[in-house]
C-alpha cells in the first residue's frame, strides 16, 4: 500500500468520506446524546428550545420523579422477569433443535427442516393466532409473556449453521464409539463447545424480549402484568399523565407547584426513555461482537 | 431379476431405516418440544386459511362455522379503501425498498476508512440505535416533532422555518416511517456487506493498484462485484416481504390526522380482527396479503436465478 504514492484524486476520496462518515456519526449519535442531556436539564430550558449542545440548569429531579411512580418501577421489573425467564424458555426451544437439526446422518433431518422452515414464510395470521393462545388459556396470565414468543426460526438457523460448521463428524464418532448417548453427546460434550454460540443467541432473545411491547398489547390487558415498554407506550405515546405524581400534589405548597410539575413531566419523558434504553446501550458496547458473529454465521448460509 | 431383487428388499430397507431412527430415539426426544411447539403456535393457527372462508363464529368452532366461498376475499376487494390501504402499504414499502442500498454504501464507505480507530467508533455509534426499542424510537419521533417544543421545530425555527406538526401532517408519514427505520437500521444491515467486503482477496485490490486504478475504480470494479451475491440474496429476502408493512411502528405513530396515508394492510387487520371483532374478514385481508409476499419471494427469486445465478434454494 504505502509503496504507492496516493494520487491526488485518492486523498480527495479520503477526505470526502472521512467527512460523509463523521456526518453520519452525528445523525446516529446525536438524537441519543439530546435525549440523555435533555433529561438532565431544567425543564424550562429544554421547552423554550435552549437546550442544544450541553444541559443547561443541571438537575437529577427528573429521574427522582421517574422513580416515584410505581407503574414505571412494577413495568422494570416485570420486563426483568421476561428478559430472564422468556430467554431461558427460548434456549430450552432452540438449542437442542439446532443441534438436533445439524446433524447430517439425522433420519427425516430434510423433512423436519422444513416443517420448521414452513411458518417462517406462511403464517396464519394475527387472529387465528390470538385465537389459538386464548384457546390454550394462555391469555393474561402471569406467565403469558414468558411463554409466548418462544421461538425464532432465524436464531434457530444461526446456531445450526454453527453446530454443522464448527463441530467437527469425528466427535461425534469418537462419542458414539465411546458409548455415549445422545444425550450424553448433547449435555456434556456439545453444548460446553457451543458456548460462544449460545452467548450470541441469549443476547438476540433477551434484546428481543426488552424491546417488544406487541405481545404484550395483544395478550395481556392486566397492569400489573406489564413490560416496561407497555408503560411507555401509555405513557410517552397515549400521553397518559403520570397520574400518582399529579395526585401526590394535594397539598397547598403543592398546588402551587403545579405548573412546574406539567414541565418536569416533560424532561420526564427523556428521563424515562434513557432509562427504559439503558440496560441495552449499557452492555451494548461489550457485547457487540457477539452480535457481529452472530449476523456473520447466519450469512454463511440461510 | 433385478426387479424381483429390489421388492424383497424394500421391507428390509424400511425396517433398516426405522430401526435406525429408533437408535436415535434420544435426538429426536430432545427436538419433542419444539415440534409441539412450532405445531401449537404455528400448525393450528394455519386454520385461518379455513376461517377466511367460513362466517367464523366462536361458538361454532372451525368445523361448524358455515362456509361463504369468496365472500371475504370479494368484499375487501369491493371496499371503498382498499386501493387506499394496499397503495399505502406499497408506497412505504416501495419506499423503504429505496433505502436499501443505503446499508452497501455504508459498508463501502467503512470499508474504505483508513483509520481503524476511526472505522471502528463508526461501526459502534451505527449499529447502537438497533437496541432502540420501536417504542422509544416512536416516543422520540412524537417528543422531537412536536410543534412547539420539539427538538426538530426548535432546529428549523432556530434556521428561520417554519414549525410544522409532522405527525399530523398525512404527507409526511411515510418520510417519517422510511427514515426513523433507516436511523435505527443502517449500521446493523451494513454488517452483512462489512463482512462480505473482509472477504475480498487483497491480491485482487493489489493487482488493480498495480495497473494503476483509484480508490474510486477499486470500490466499483473490485468491491461492489464481490459483494452482489449477498447484496441479490438480501434483496430476495427483502422483496419476500415487499406488502408486509409491520404493525409494531405504525400503529404507534398512527393517528386520526394521519391515517389517510398510514393505515396499511397490517394494520386493518388489527383494527377490525383485534378491536372489531371481525375474525373472518380480517384473516381473509391478512390471507391476501401472505399470498402476495409468497408470490412476490417466489418471483423475485426465480428472476434472481435466472439473470445472476444467484438464489436462495
Amino acid at each position: 500500500m504505502a509503496a504507492i504514492r496516493k494520487s491526488r484524486s485518492d486523498r480527495l476520496f479520503d477526505t470526502v468520506n472521512v467527512v460523509i462518515m463523521i456526518l453520519v456519526l452525528f445523525i446516529m449519535a446525536y438524537p441519543i446524546y439530546f435525549v440523555i442531556i435533555a433529561s438532565v436539564s431544567d425543564p424550562y430550558q429544554v421547552t423554550s428550545g435552549n437546550v442544544y449542545l450541553a444541559p443547561k440548569g443541571f438537575t437529577l429531579e427528573a429521574y427522582q420523579n421517574v422513580f416515584k411512580e410505581s407503574r414505571i418501577l412494577q413495568g422494570y421489573a416485570n420486563s426483568i422477569l421476561y428478559t430472564f425467564a422468556g430467554t431461558c424458555w427460548n434456549l430450552v426451544l432452540t438449542i437442542p433443535l439446532a443441534y438436533v437439526l445439524s446433524r447430517r446422518k439425522l433420519r427425516g433431518r430434510w423433512l423436519l427442516t422444513l416443517y420448521f422452515l414452513i411458518p417462517m414464510y406462511f403464517k396464519g395470521g394475527l387472529v387465528p393466532t390470538y385465537l389459538q393462545v386464548k384457546n390454550l388459556g394462555l391469555l393474561n396470565q402471569p406467565y403469558t409473556l414468558i411463554i409466548l414468543g418462544g421461538l425464532n426460526i432465524y436464531n434457530m438457523i444461526v446456531a445450526r449453521v454453527y453446530f454443522q460448521t464448527s463441530i467437527p463428524d469425528d466427535l461425534y464418532e469418537a462419542a458414539h464409539i465411546d458409548g455415549a448417548s445422545q444425550f450424553r453427546t448433547f449435555f456434556s460434550i456439545m453444548l460446553p463447545l457451543a458456548k460462544p454460540i449460545l452467548a450470541v443467541i441469549t443476547l438476540y432473545y433477551a434484546v428481543w424480549r426488552w424491546n417488544d411491547y406487541f405481545n404484550a398489547l395483544i395478550y395481556t390487558s392486566k397492569q400489573a402484568y406489564q413490560p416496561l415498554q407497555m408503560v411507555l407506550r401509555g405513557i410517552l405515546l397515549m400521553n397518559e399523565n403520570m397520574t400518582e405524581l399529579m395526585a401526590s400534589a394535594e397539598s397547598a405548597e403543592a398546588q402551587a407547584d403545579m405548573a412546574r410539575l406539567a414541565y418536569i413531566a416533560q424532561t420526564m419523558k427523556y428521563a424515562l426513555i434513557f432509562i427504559a434504553s439503558a440496560p441495552m446501550l449499557i452492555i451494548y458496547p461489550f457485547v457487540q461482537k457477539h452480535f457481529v458473529k452472530g449476523i456473520m454465521i447466519g450469512s454463511l448460509k440461510g | 431379476m433385478a426387479q424381483v431383487q429390489r421388492v424383497v428388499n424394500r421391507p428390509g430397507k424400511i425396517r433398516r431405516y426405522l430401526r435406525g431412527m429408533a437408535a436415535d430415539w434420544q435426538l429426536y426426544a430432545l427436538i419433542l418440544l419444539p415440534v409441539i411447539w412450532v405445531f401449537l403456535m404455528s400448525y393450528v393457527p394455519m386454520n385461518g386459511i379455513l376461517m377466511s372462508f367460513q362466517d367464523y363464529k366462536i361458538k361454532k368452532g372451525i368445523w361448524n362455522s358455515p362456509w361463504v366461498g369468496l365472500k371475504h376475499y370479494i368484499k375487501f376487494v369491493n371496499y371503498p379503501g382498499f386501493w387506499q390501504i394496499l397503495g399505502n402499504t406499497a408506497r412505504i414499502s416501495f419506499y423503504d425498498l429505496l433505502t436499501f442500498p443505503l446499508a452497501v454504501i455504508l459498508a463501502l464507505l467503512i470499508n474504505e476508512l483508513n483509520s481503524s480507530k476511526l472505522r471502528k467508533t463508526v461501526q459502534m455509534v451505527t449499529y447502537m440505535p438497533h437496541f432502540i426499542s420501536t417504542v422509544v424510537v416512536c416516543s422520540m419521533i412524537t417528543l422531537f416533532t412536536h410543534r412547539t417544543n420539539g427538538l426538530f421545530n426548535n432546529i428549523i425555527a432556530l434556521f428561520g422555518g417554519e414549525r410544522q406538526a409532522f405527525l399530523e401532517n398525512a404527507a409526511a408519514f411515510p418520510s417519517i416511517y422510511v427514515w426513523s427505520g433507516v436511523w435505527q437500521s443502517l449500521g446493523w444491515n451494513s454488517i452483512i456487506y462489512l463482512s462480505a467486503l473482509a472477504g475480498v482477496s487483497p491480491e485482487l485490490v493489489e493487482a488493480a493498484q498495480i495497473d494503476g486504478a483509484s480508490r474510486f475504480q477499486i470500490v466499483r470494479h473490485v468491491n461492489i462485484p464481490c459483494i452482489m451475491p449477498t447484496f441479490i440474496i438480501t434483496l430476495i429476502l427483502r422483496c419476500g416481504s415487499i406488502l408486509n408493512v409491520g404493525y409494531e411502528k405504525i400503529l404507534l405513530l398512527q393517528n386520526s390526522l394521519n391515517l389517510d396515508t398510514s393505515q396499511v394492510i397490517s394494520t386493518y387487520v388489527y383494527e377490525l380482527g383485534l378491536l372489531g371483532g371481525q375474525y373472518s374478514y380480517s384473516t381473509a385481508v391478512d390471507m391476501f396479503n401472505t399470498v402476495i409476499n409468497v408470490l412476490c419471494l417466489l418471483g423475485v427469486n426465480y428472476i434472481a436465478g435466472r439473470v445472476s445465478e444467484v438464489s436462495l434454494w
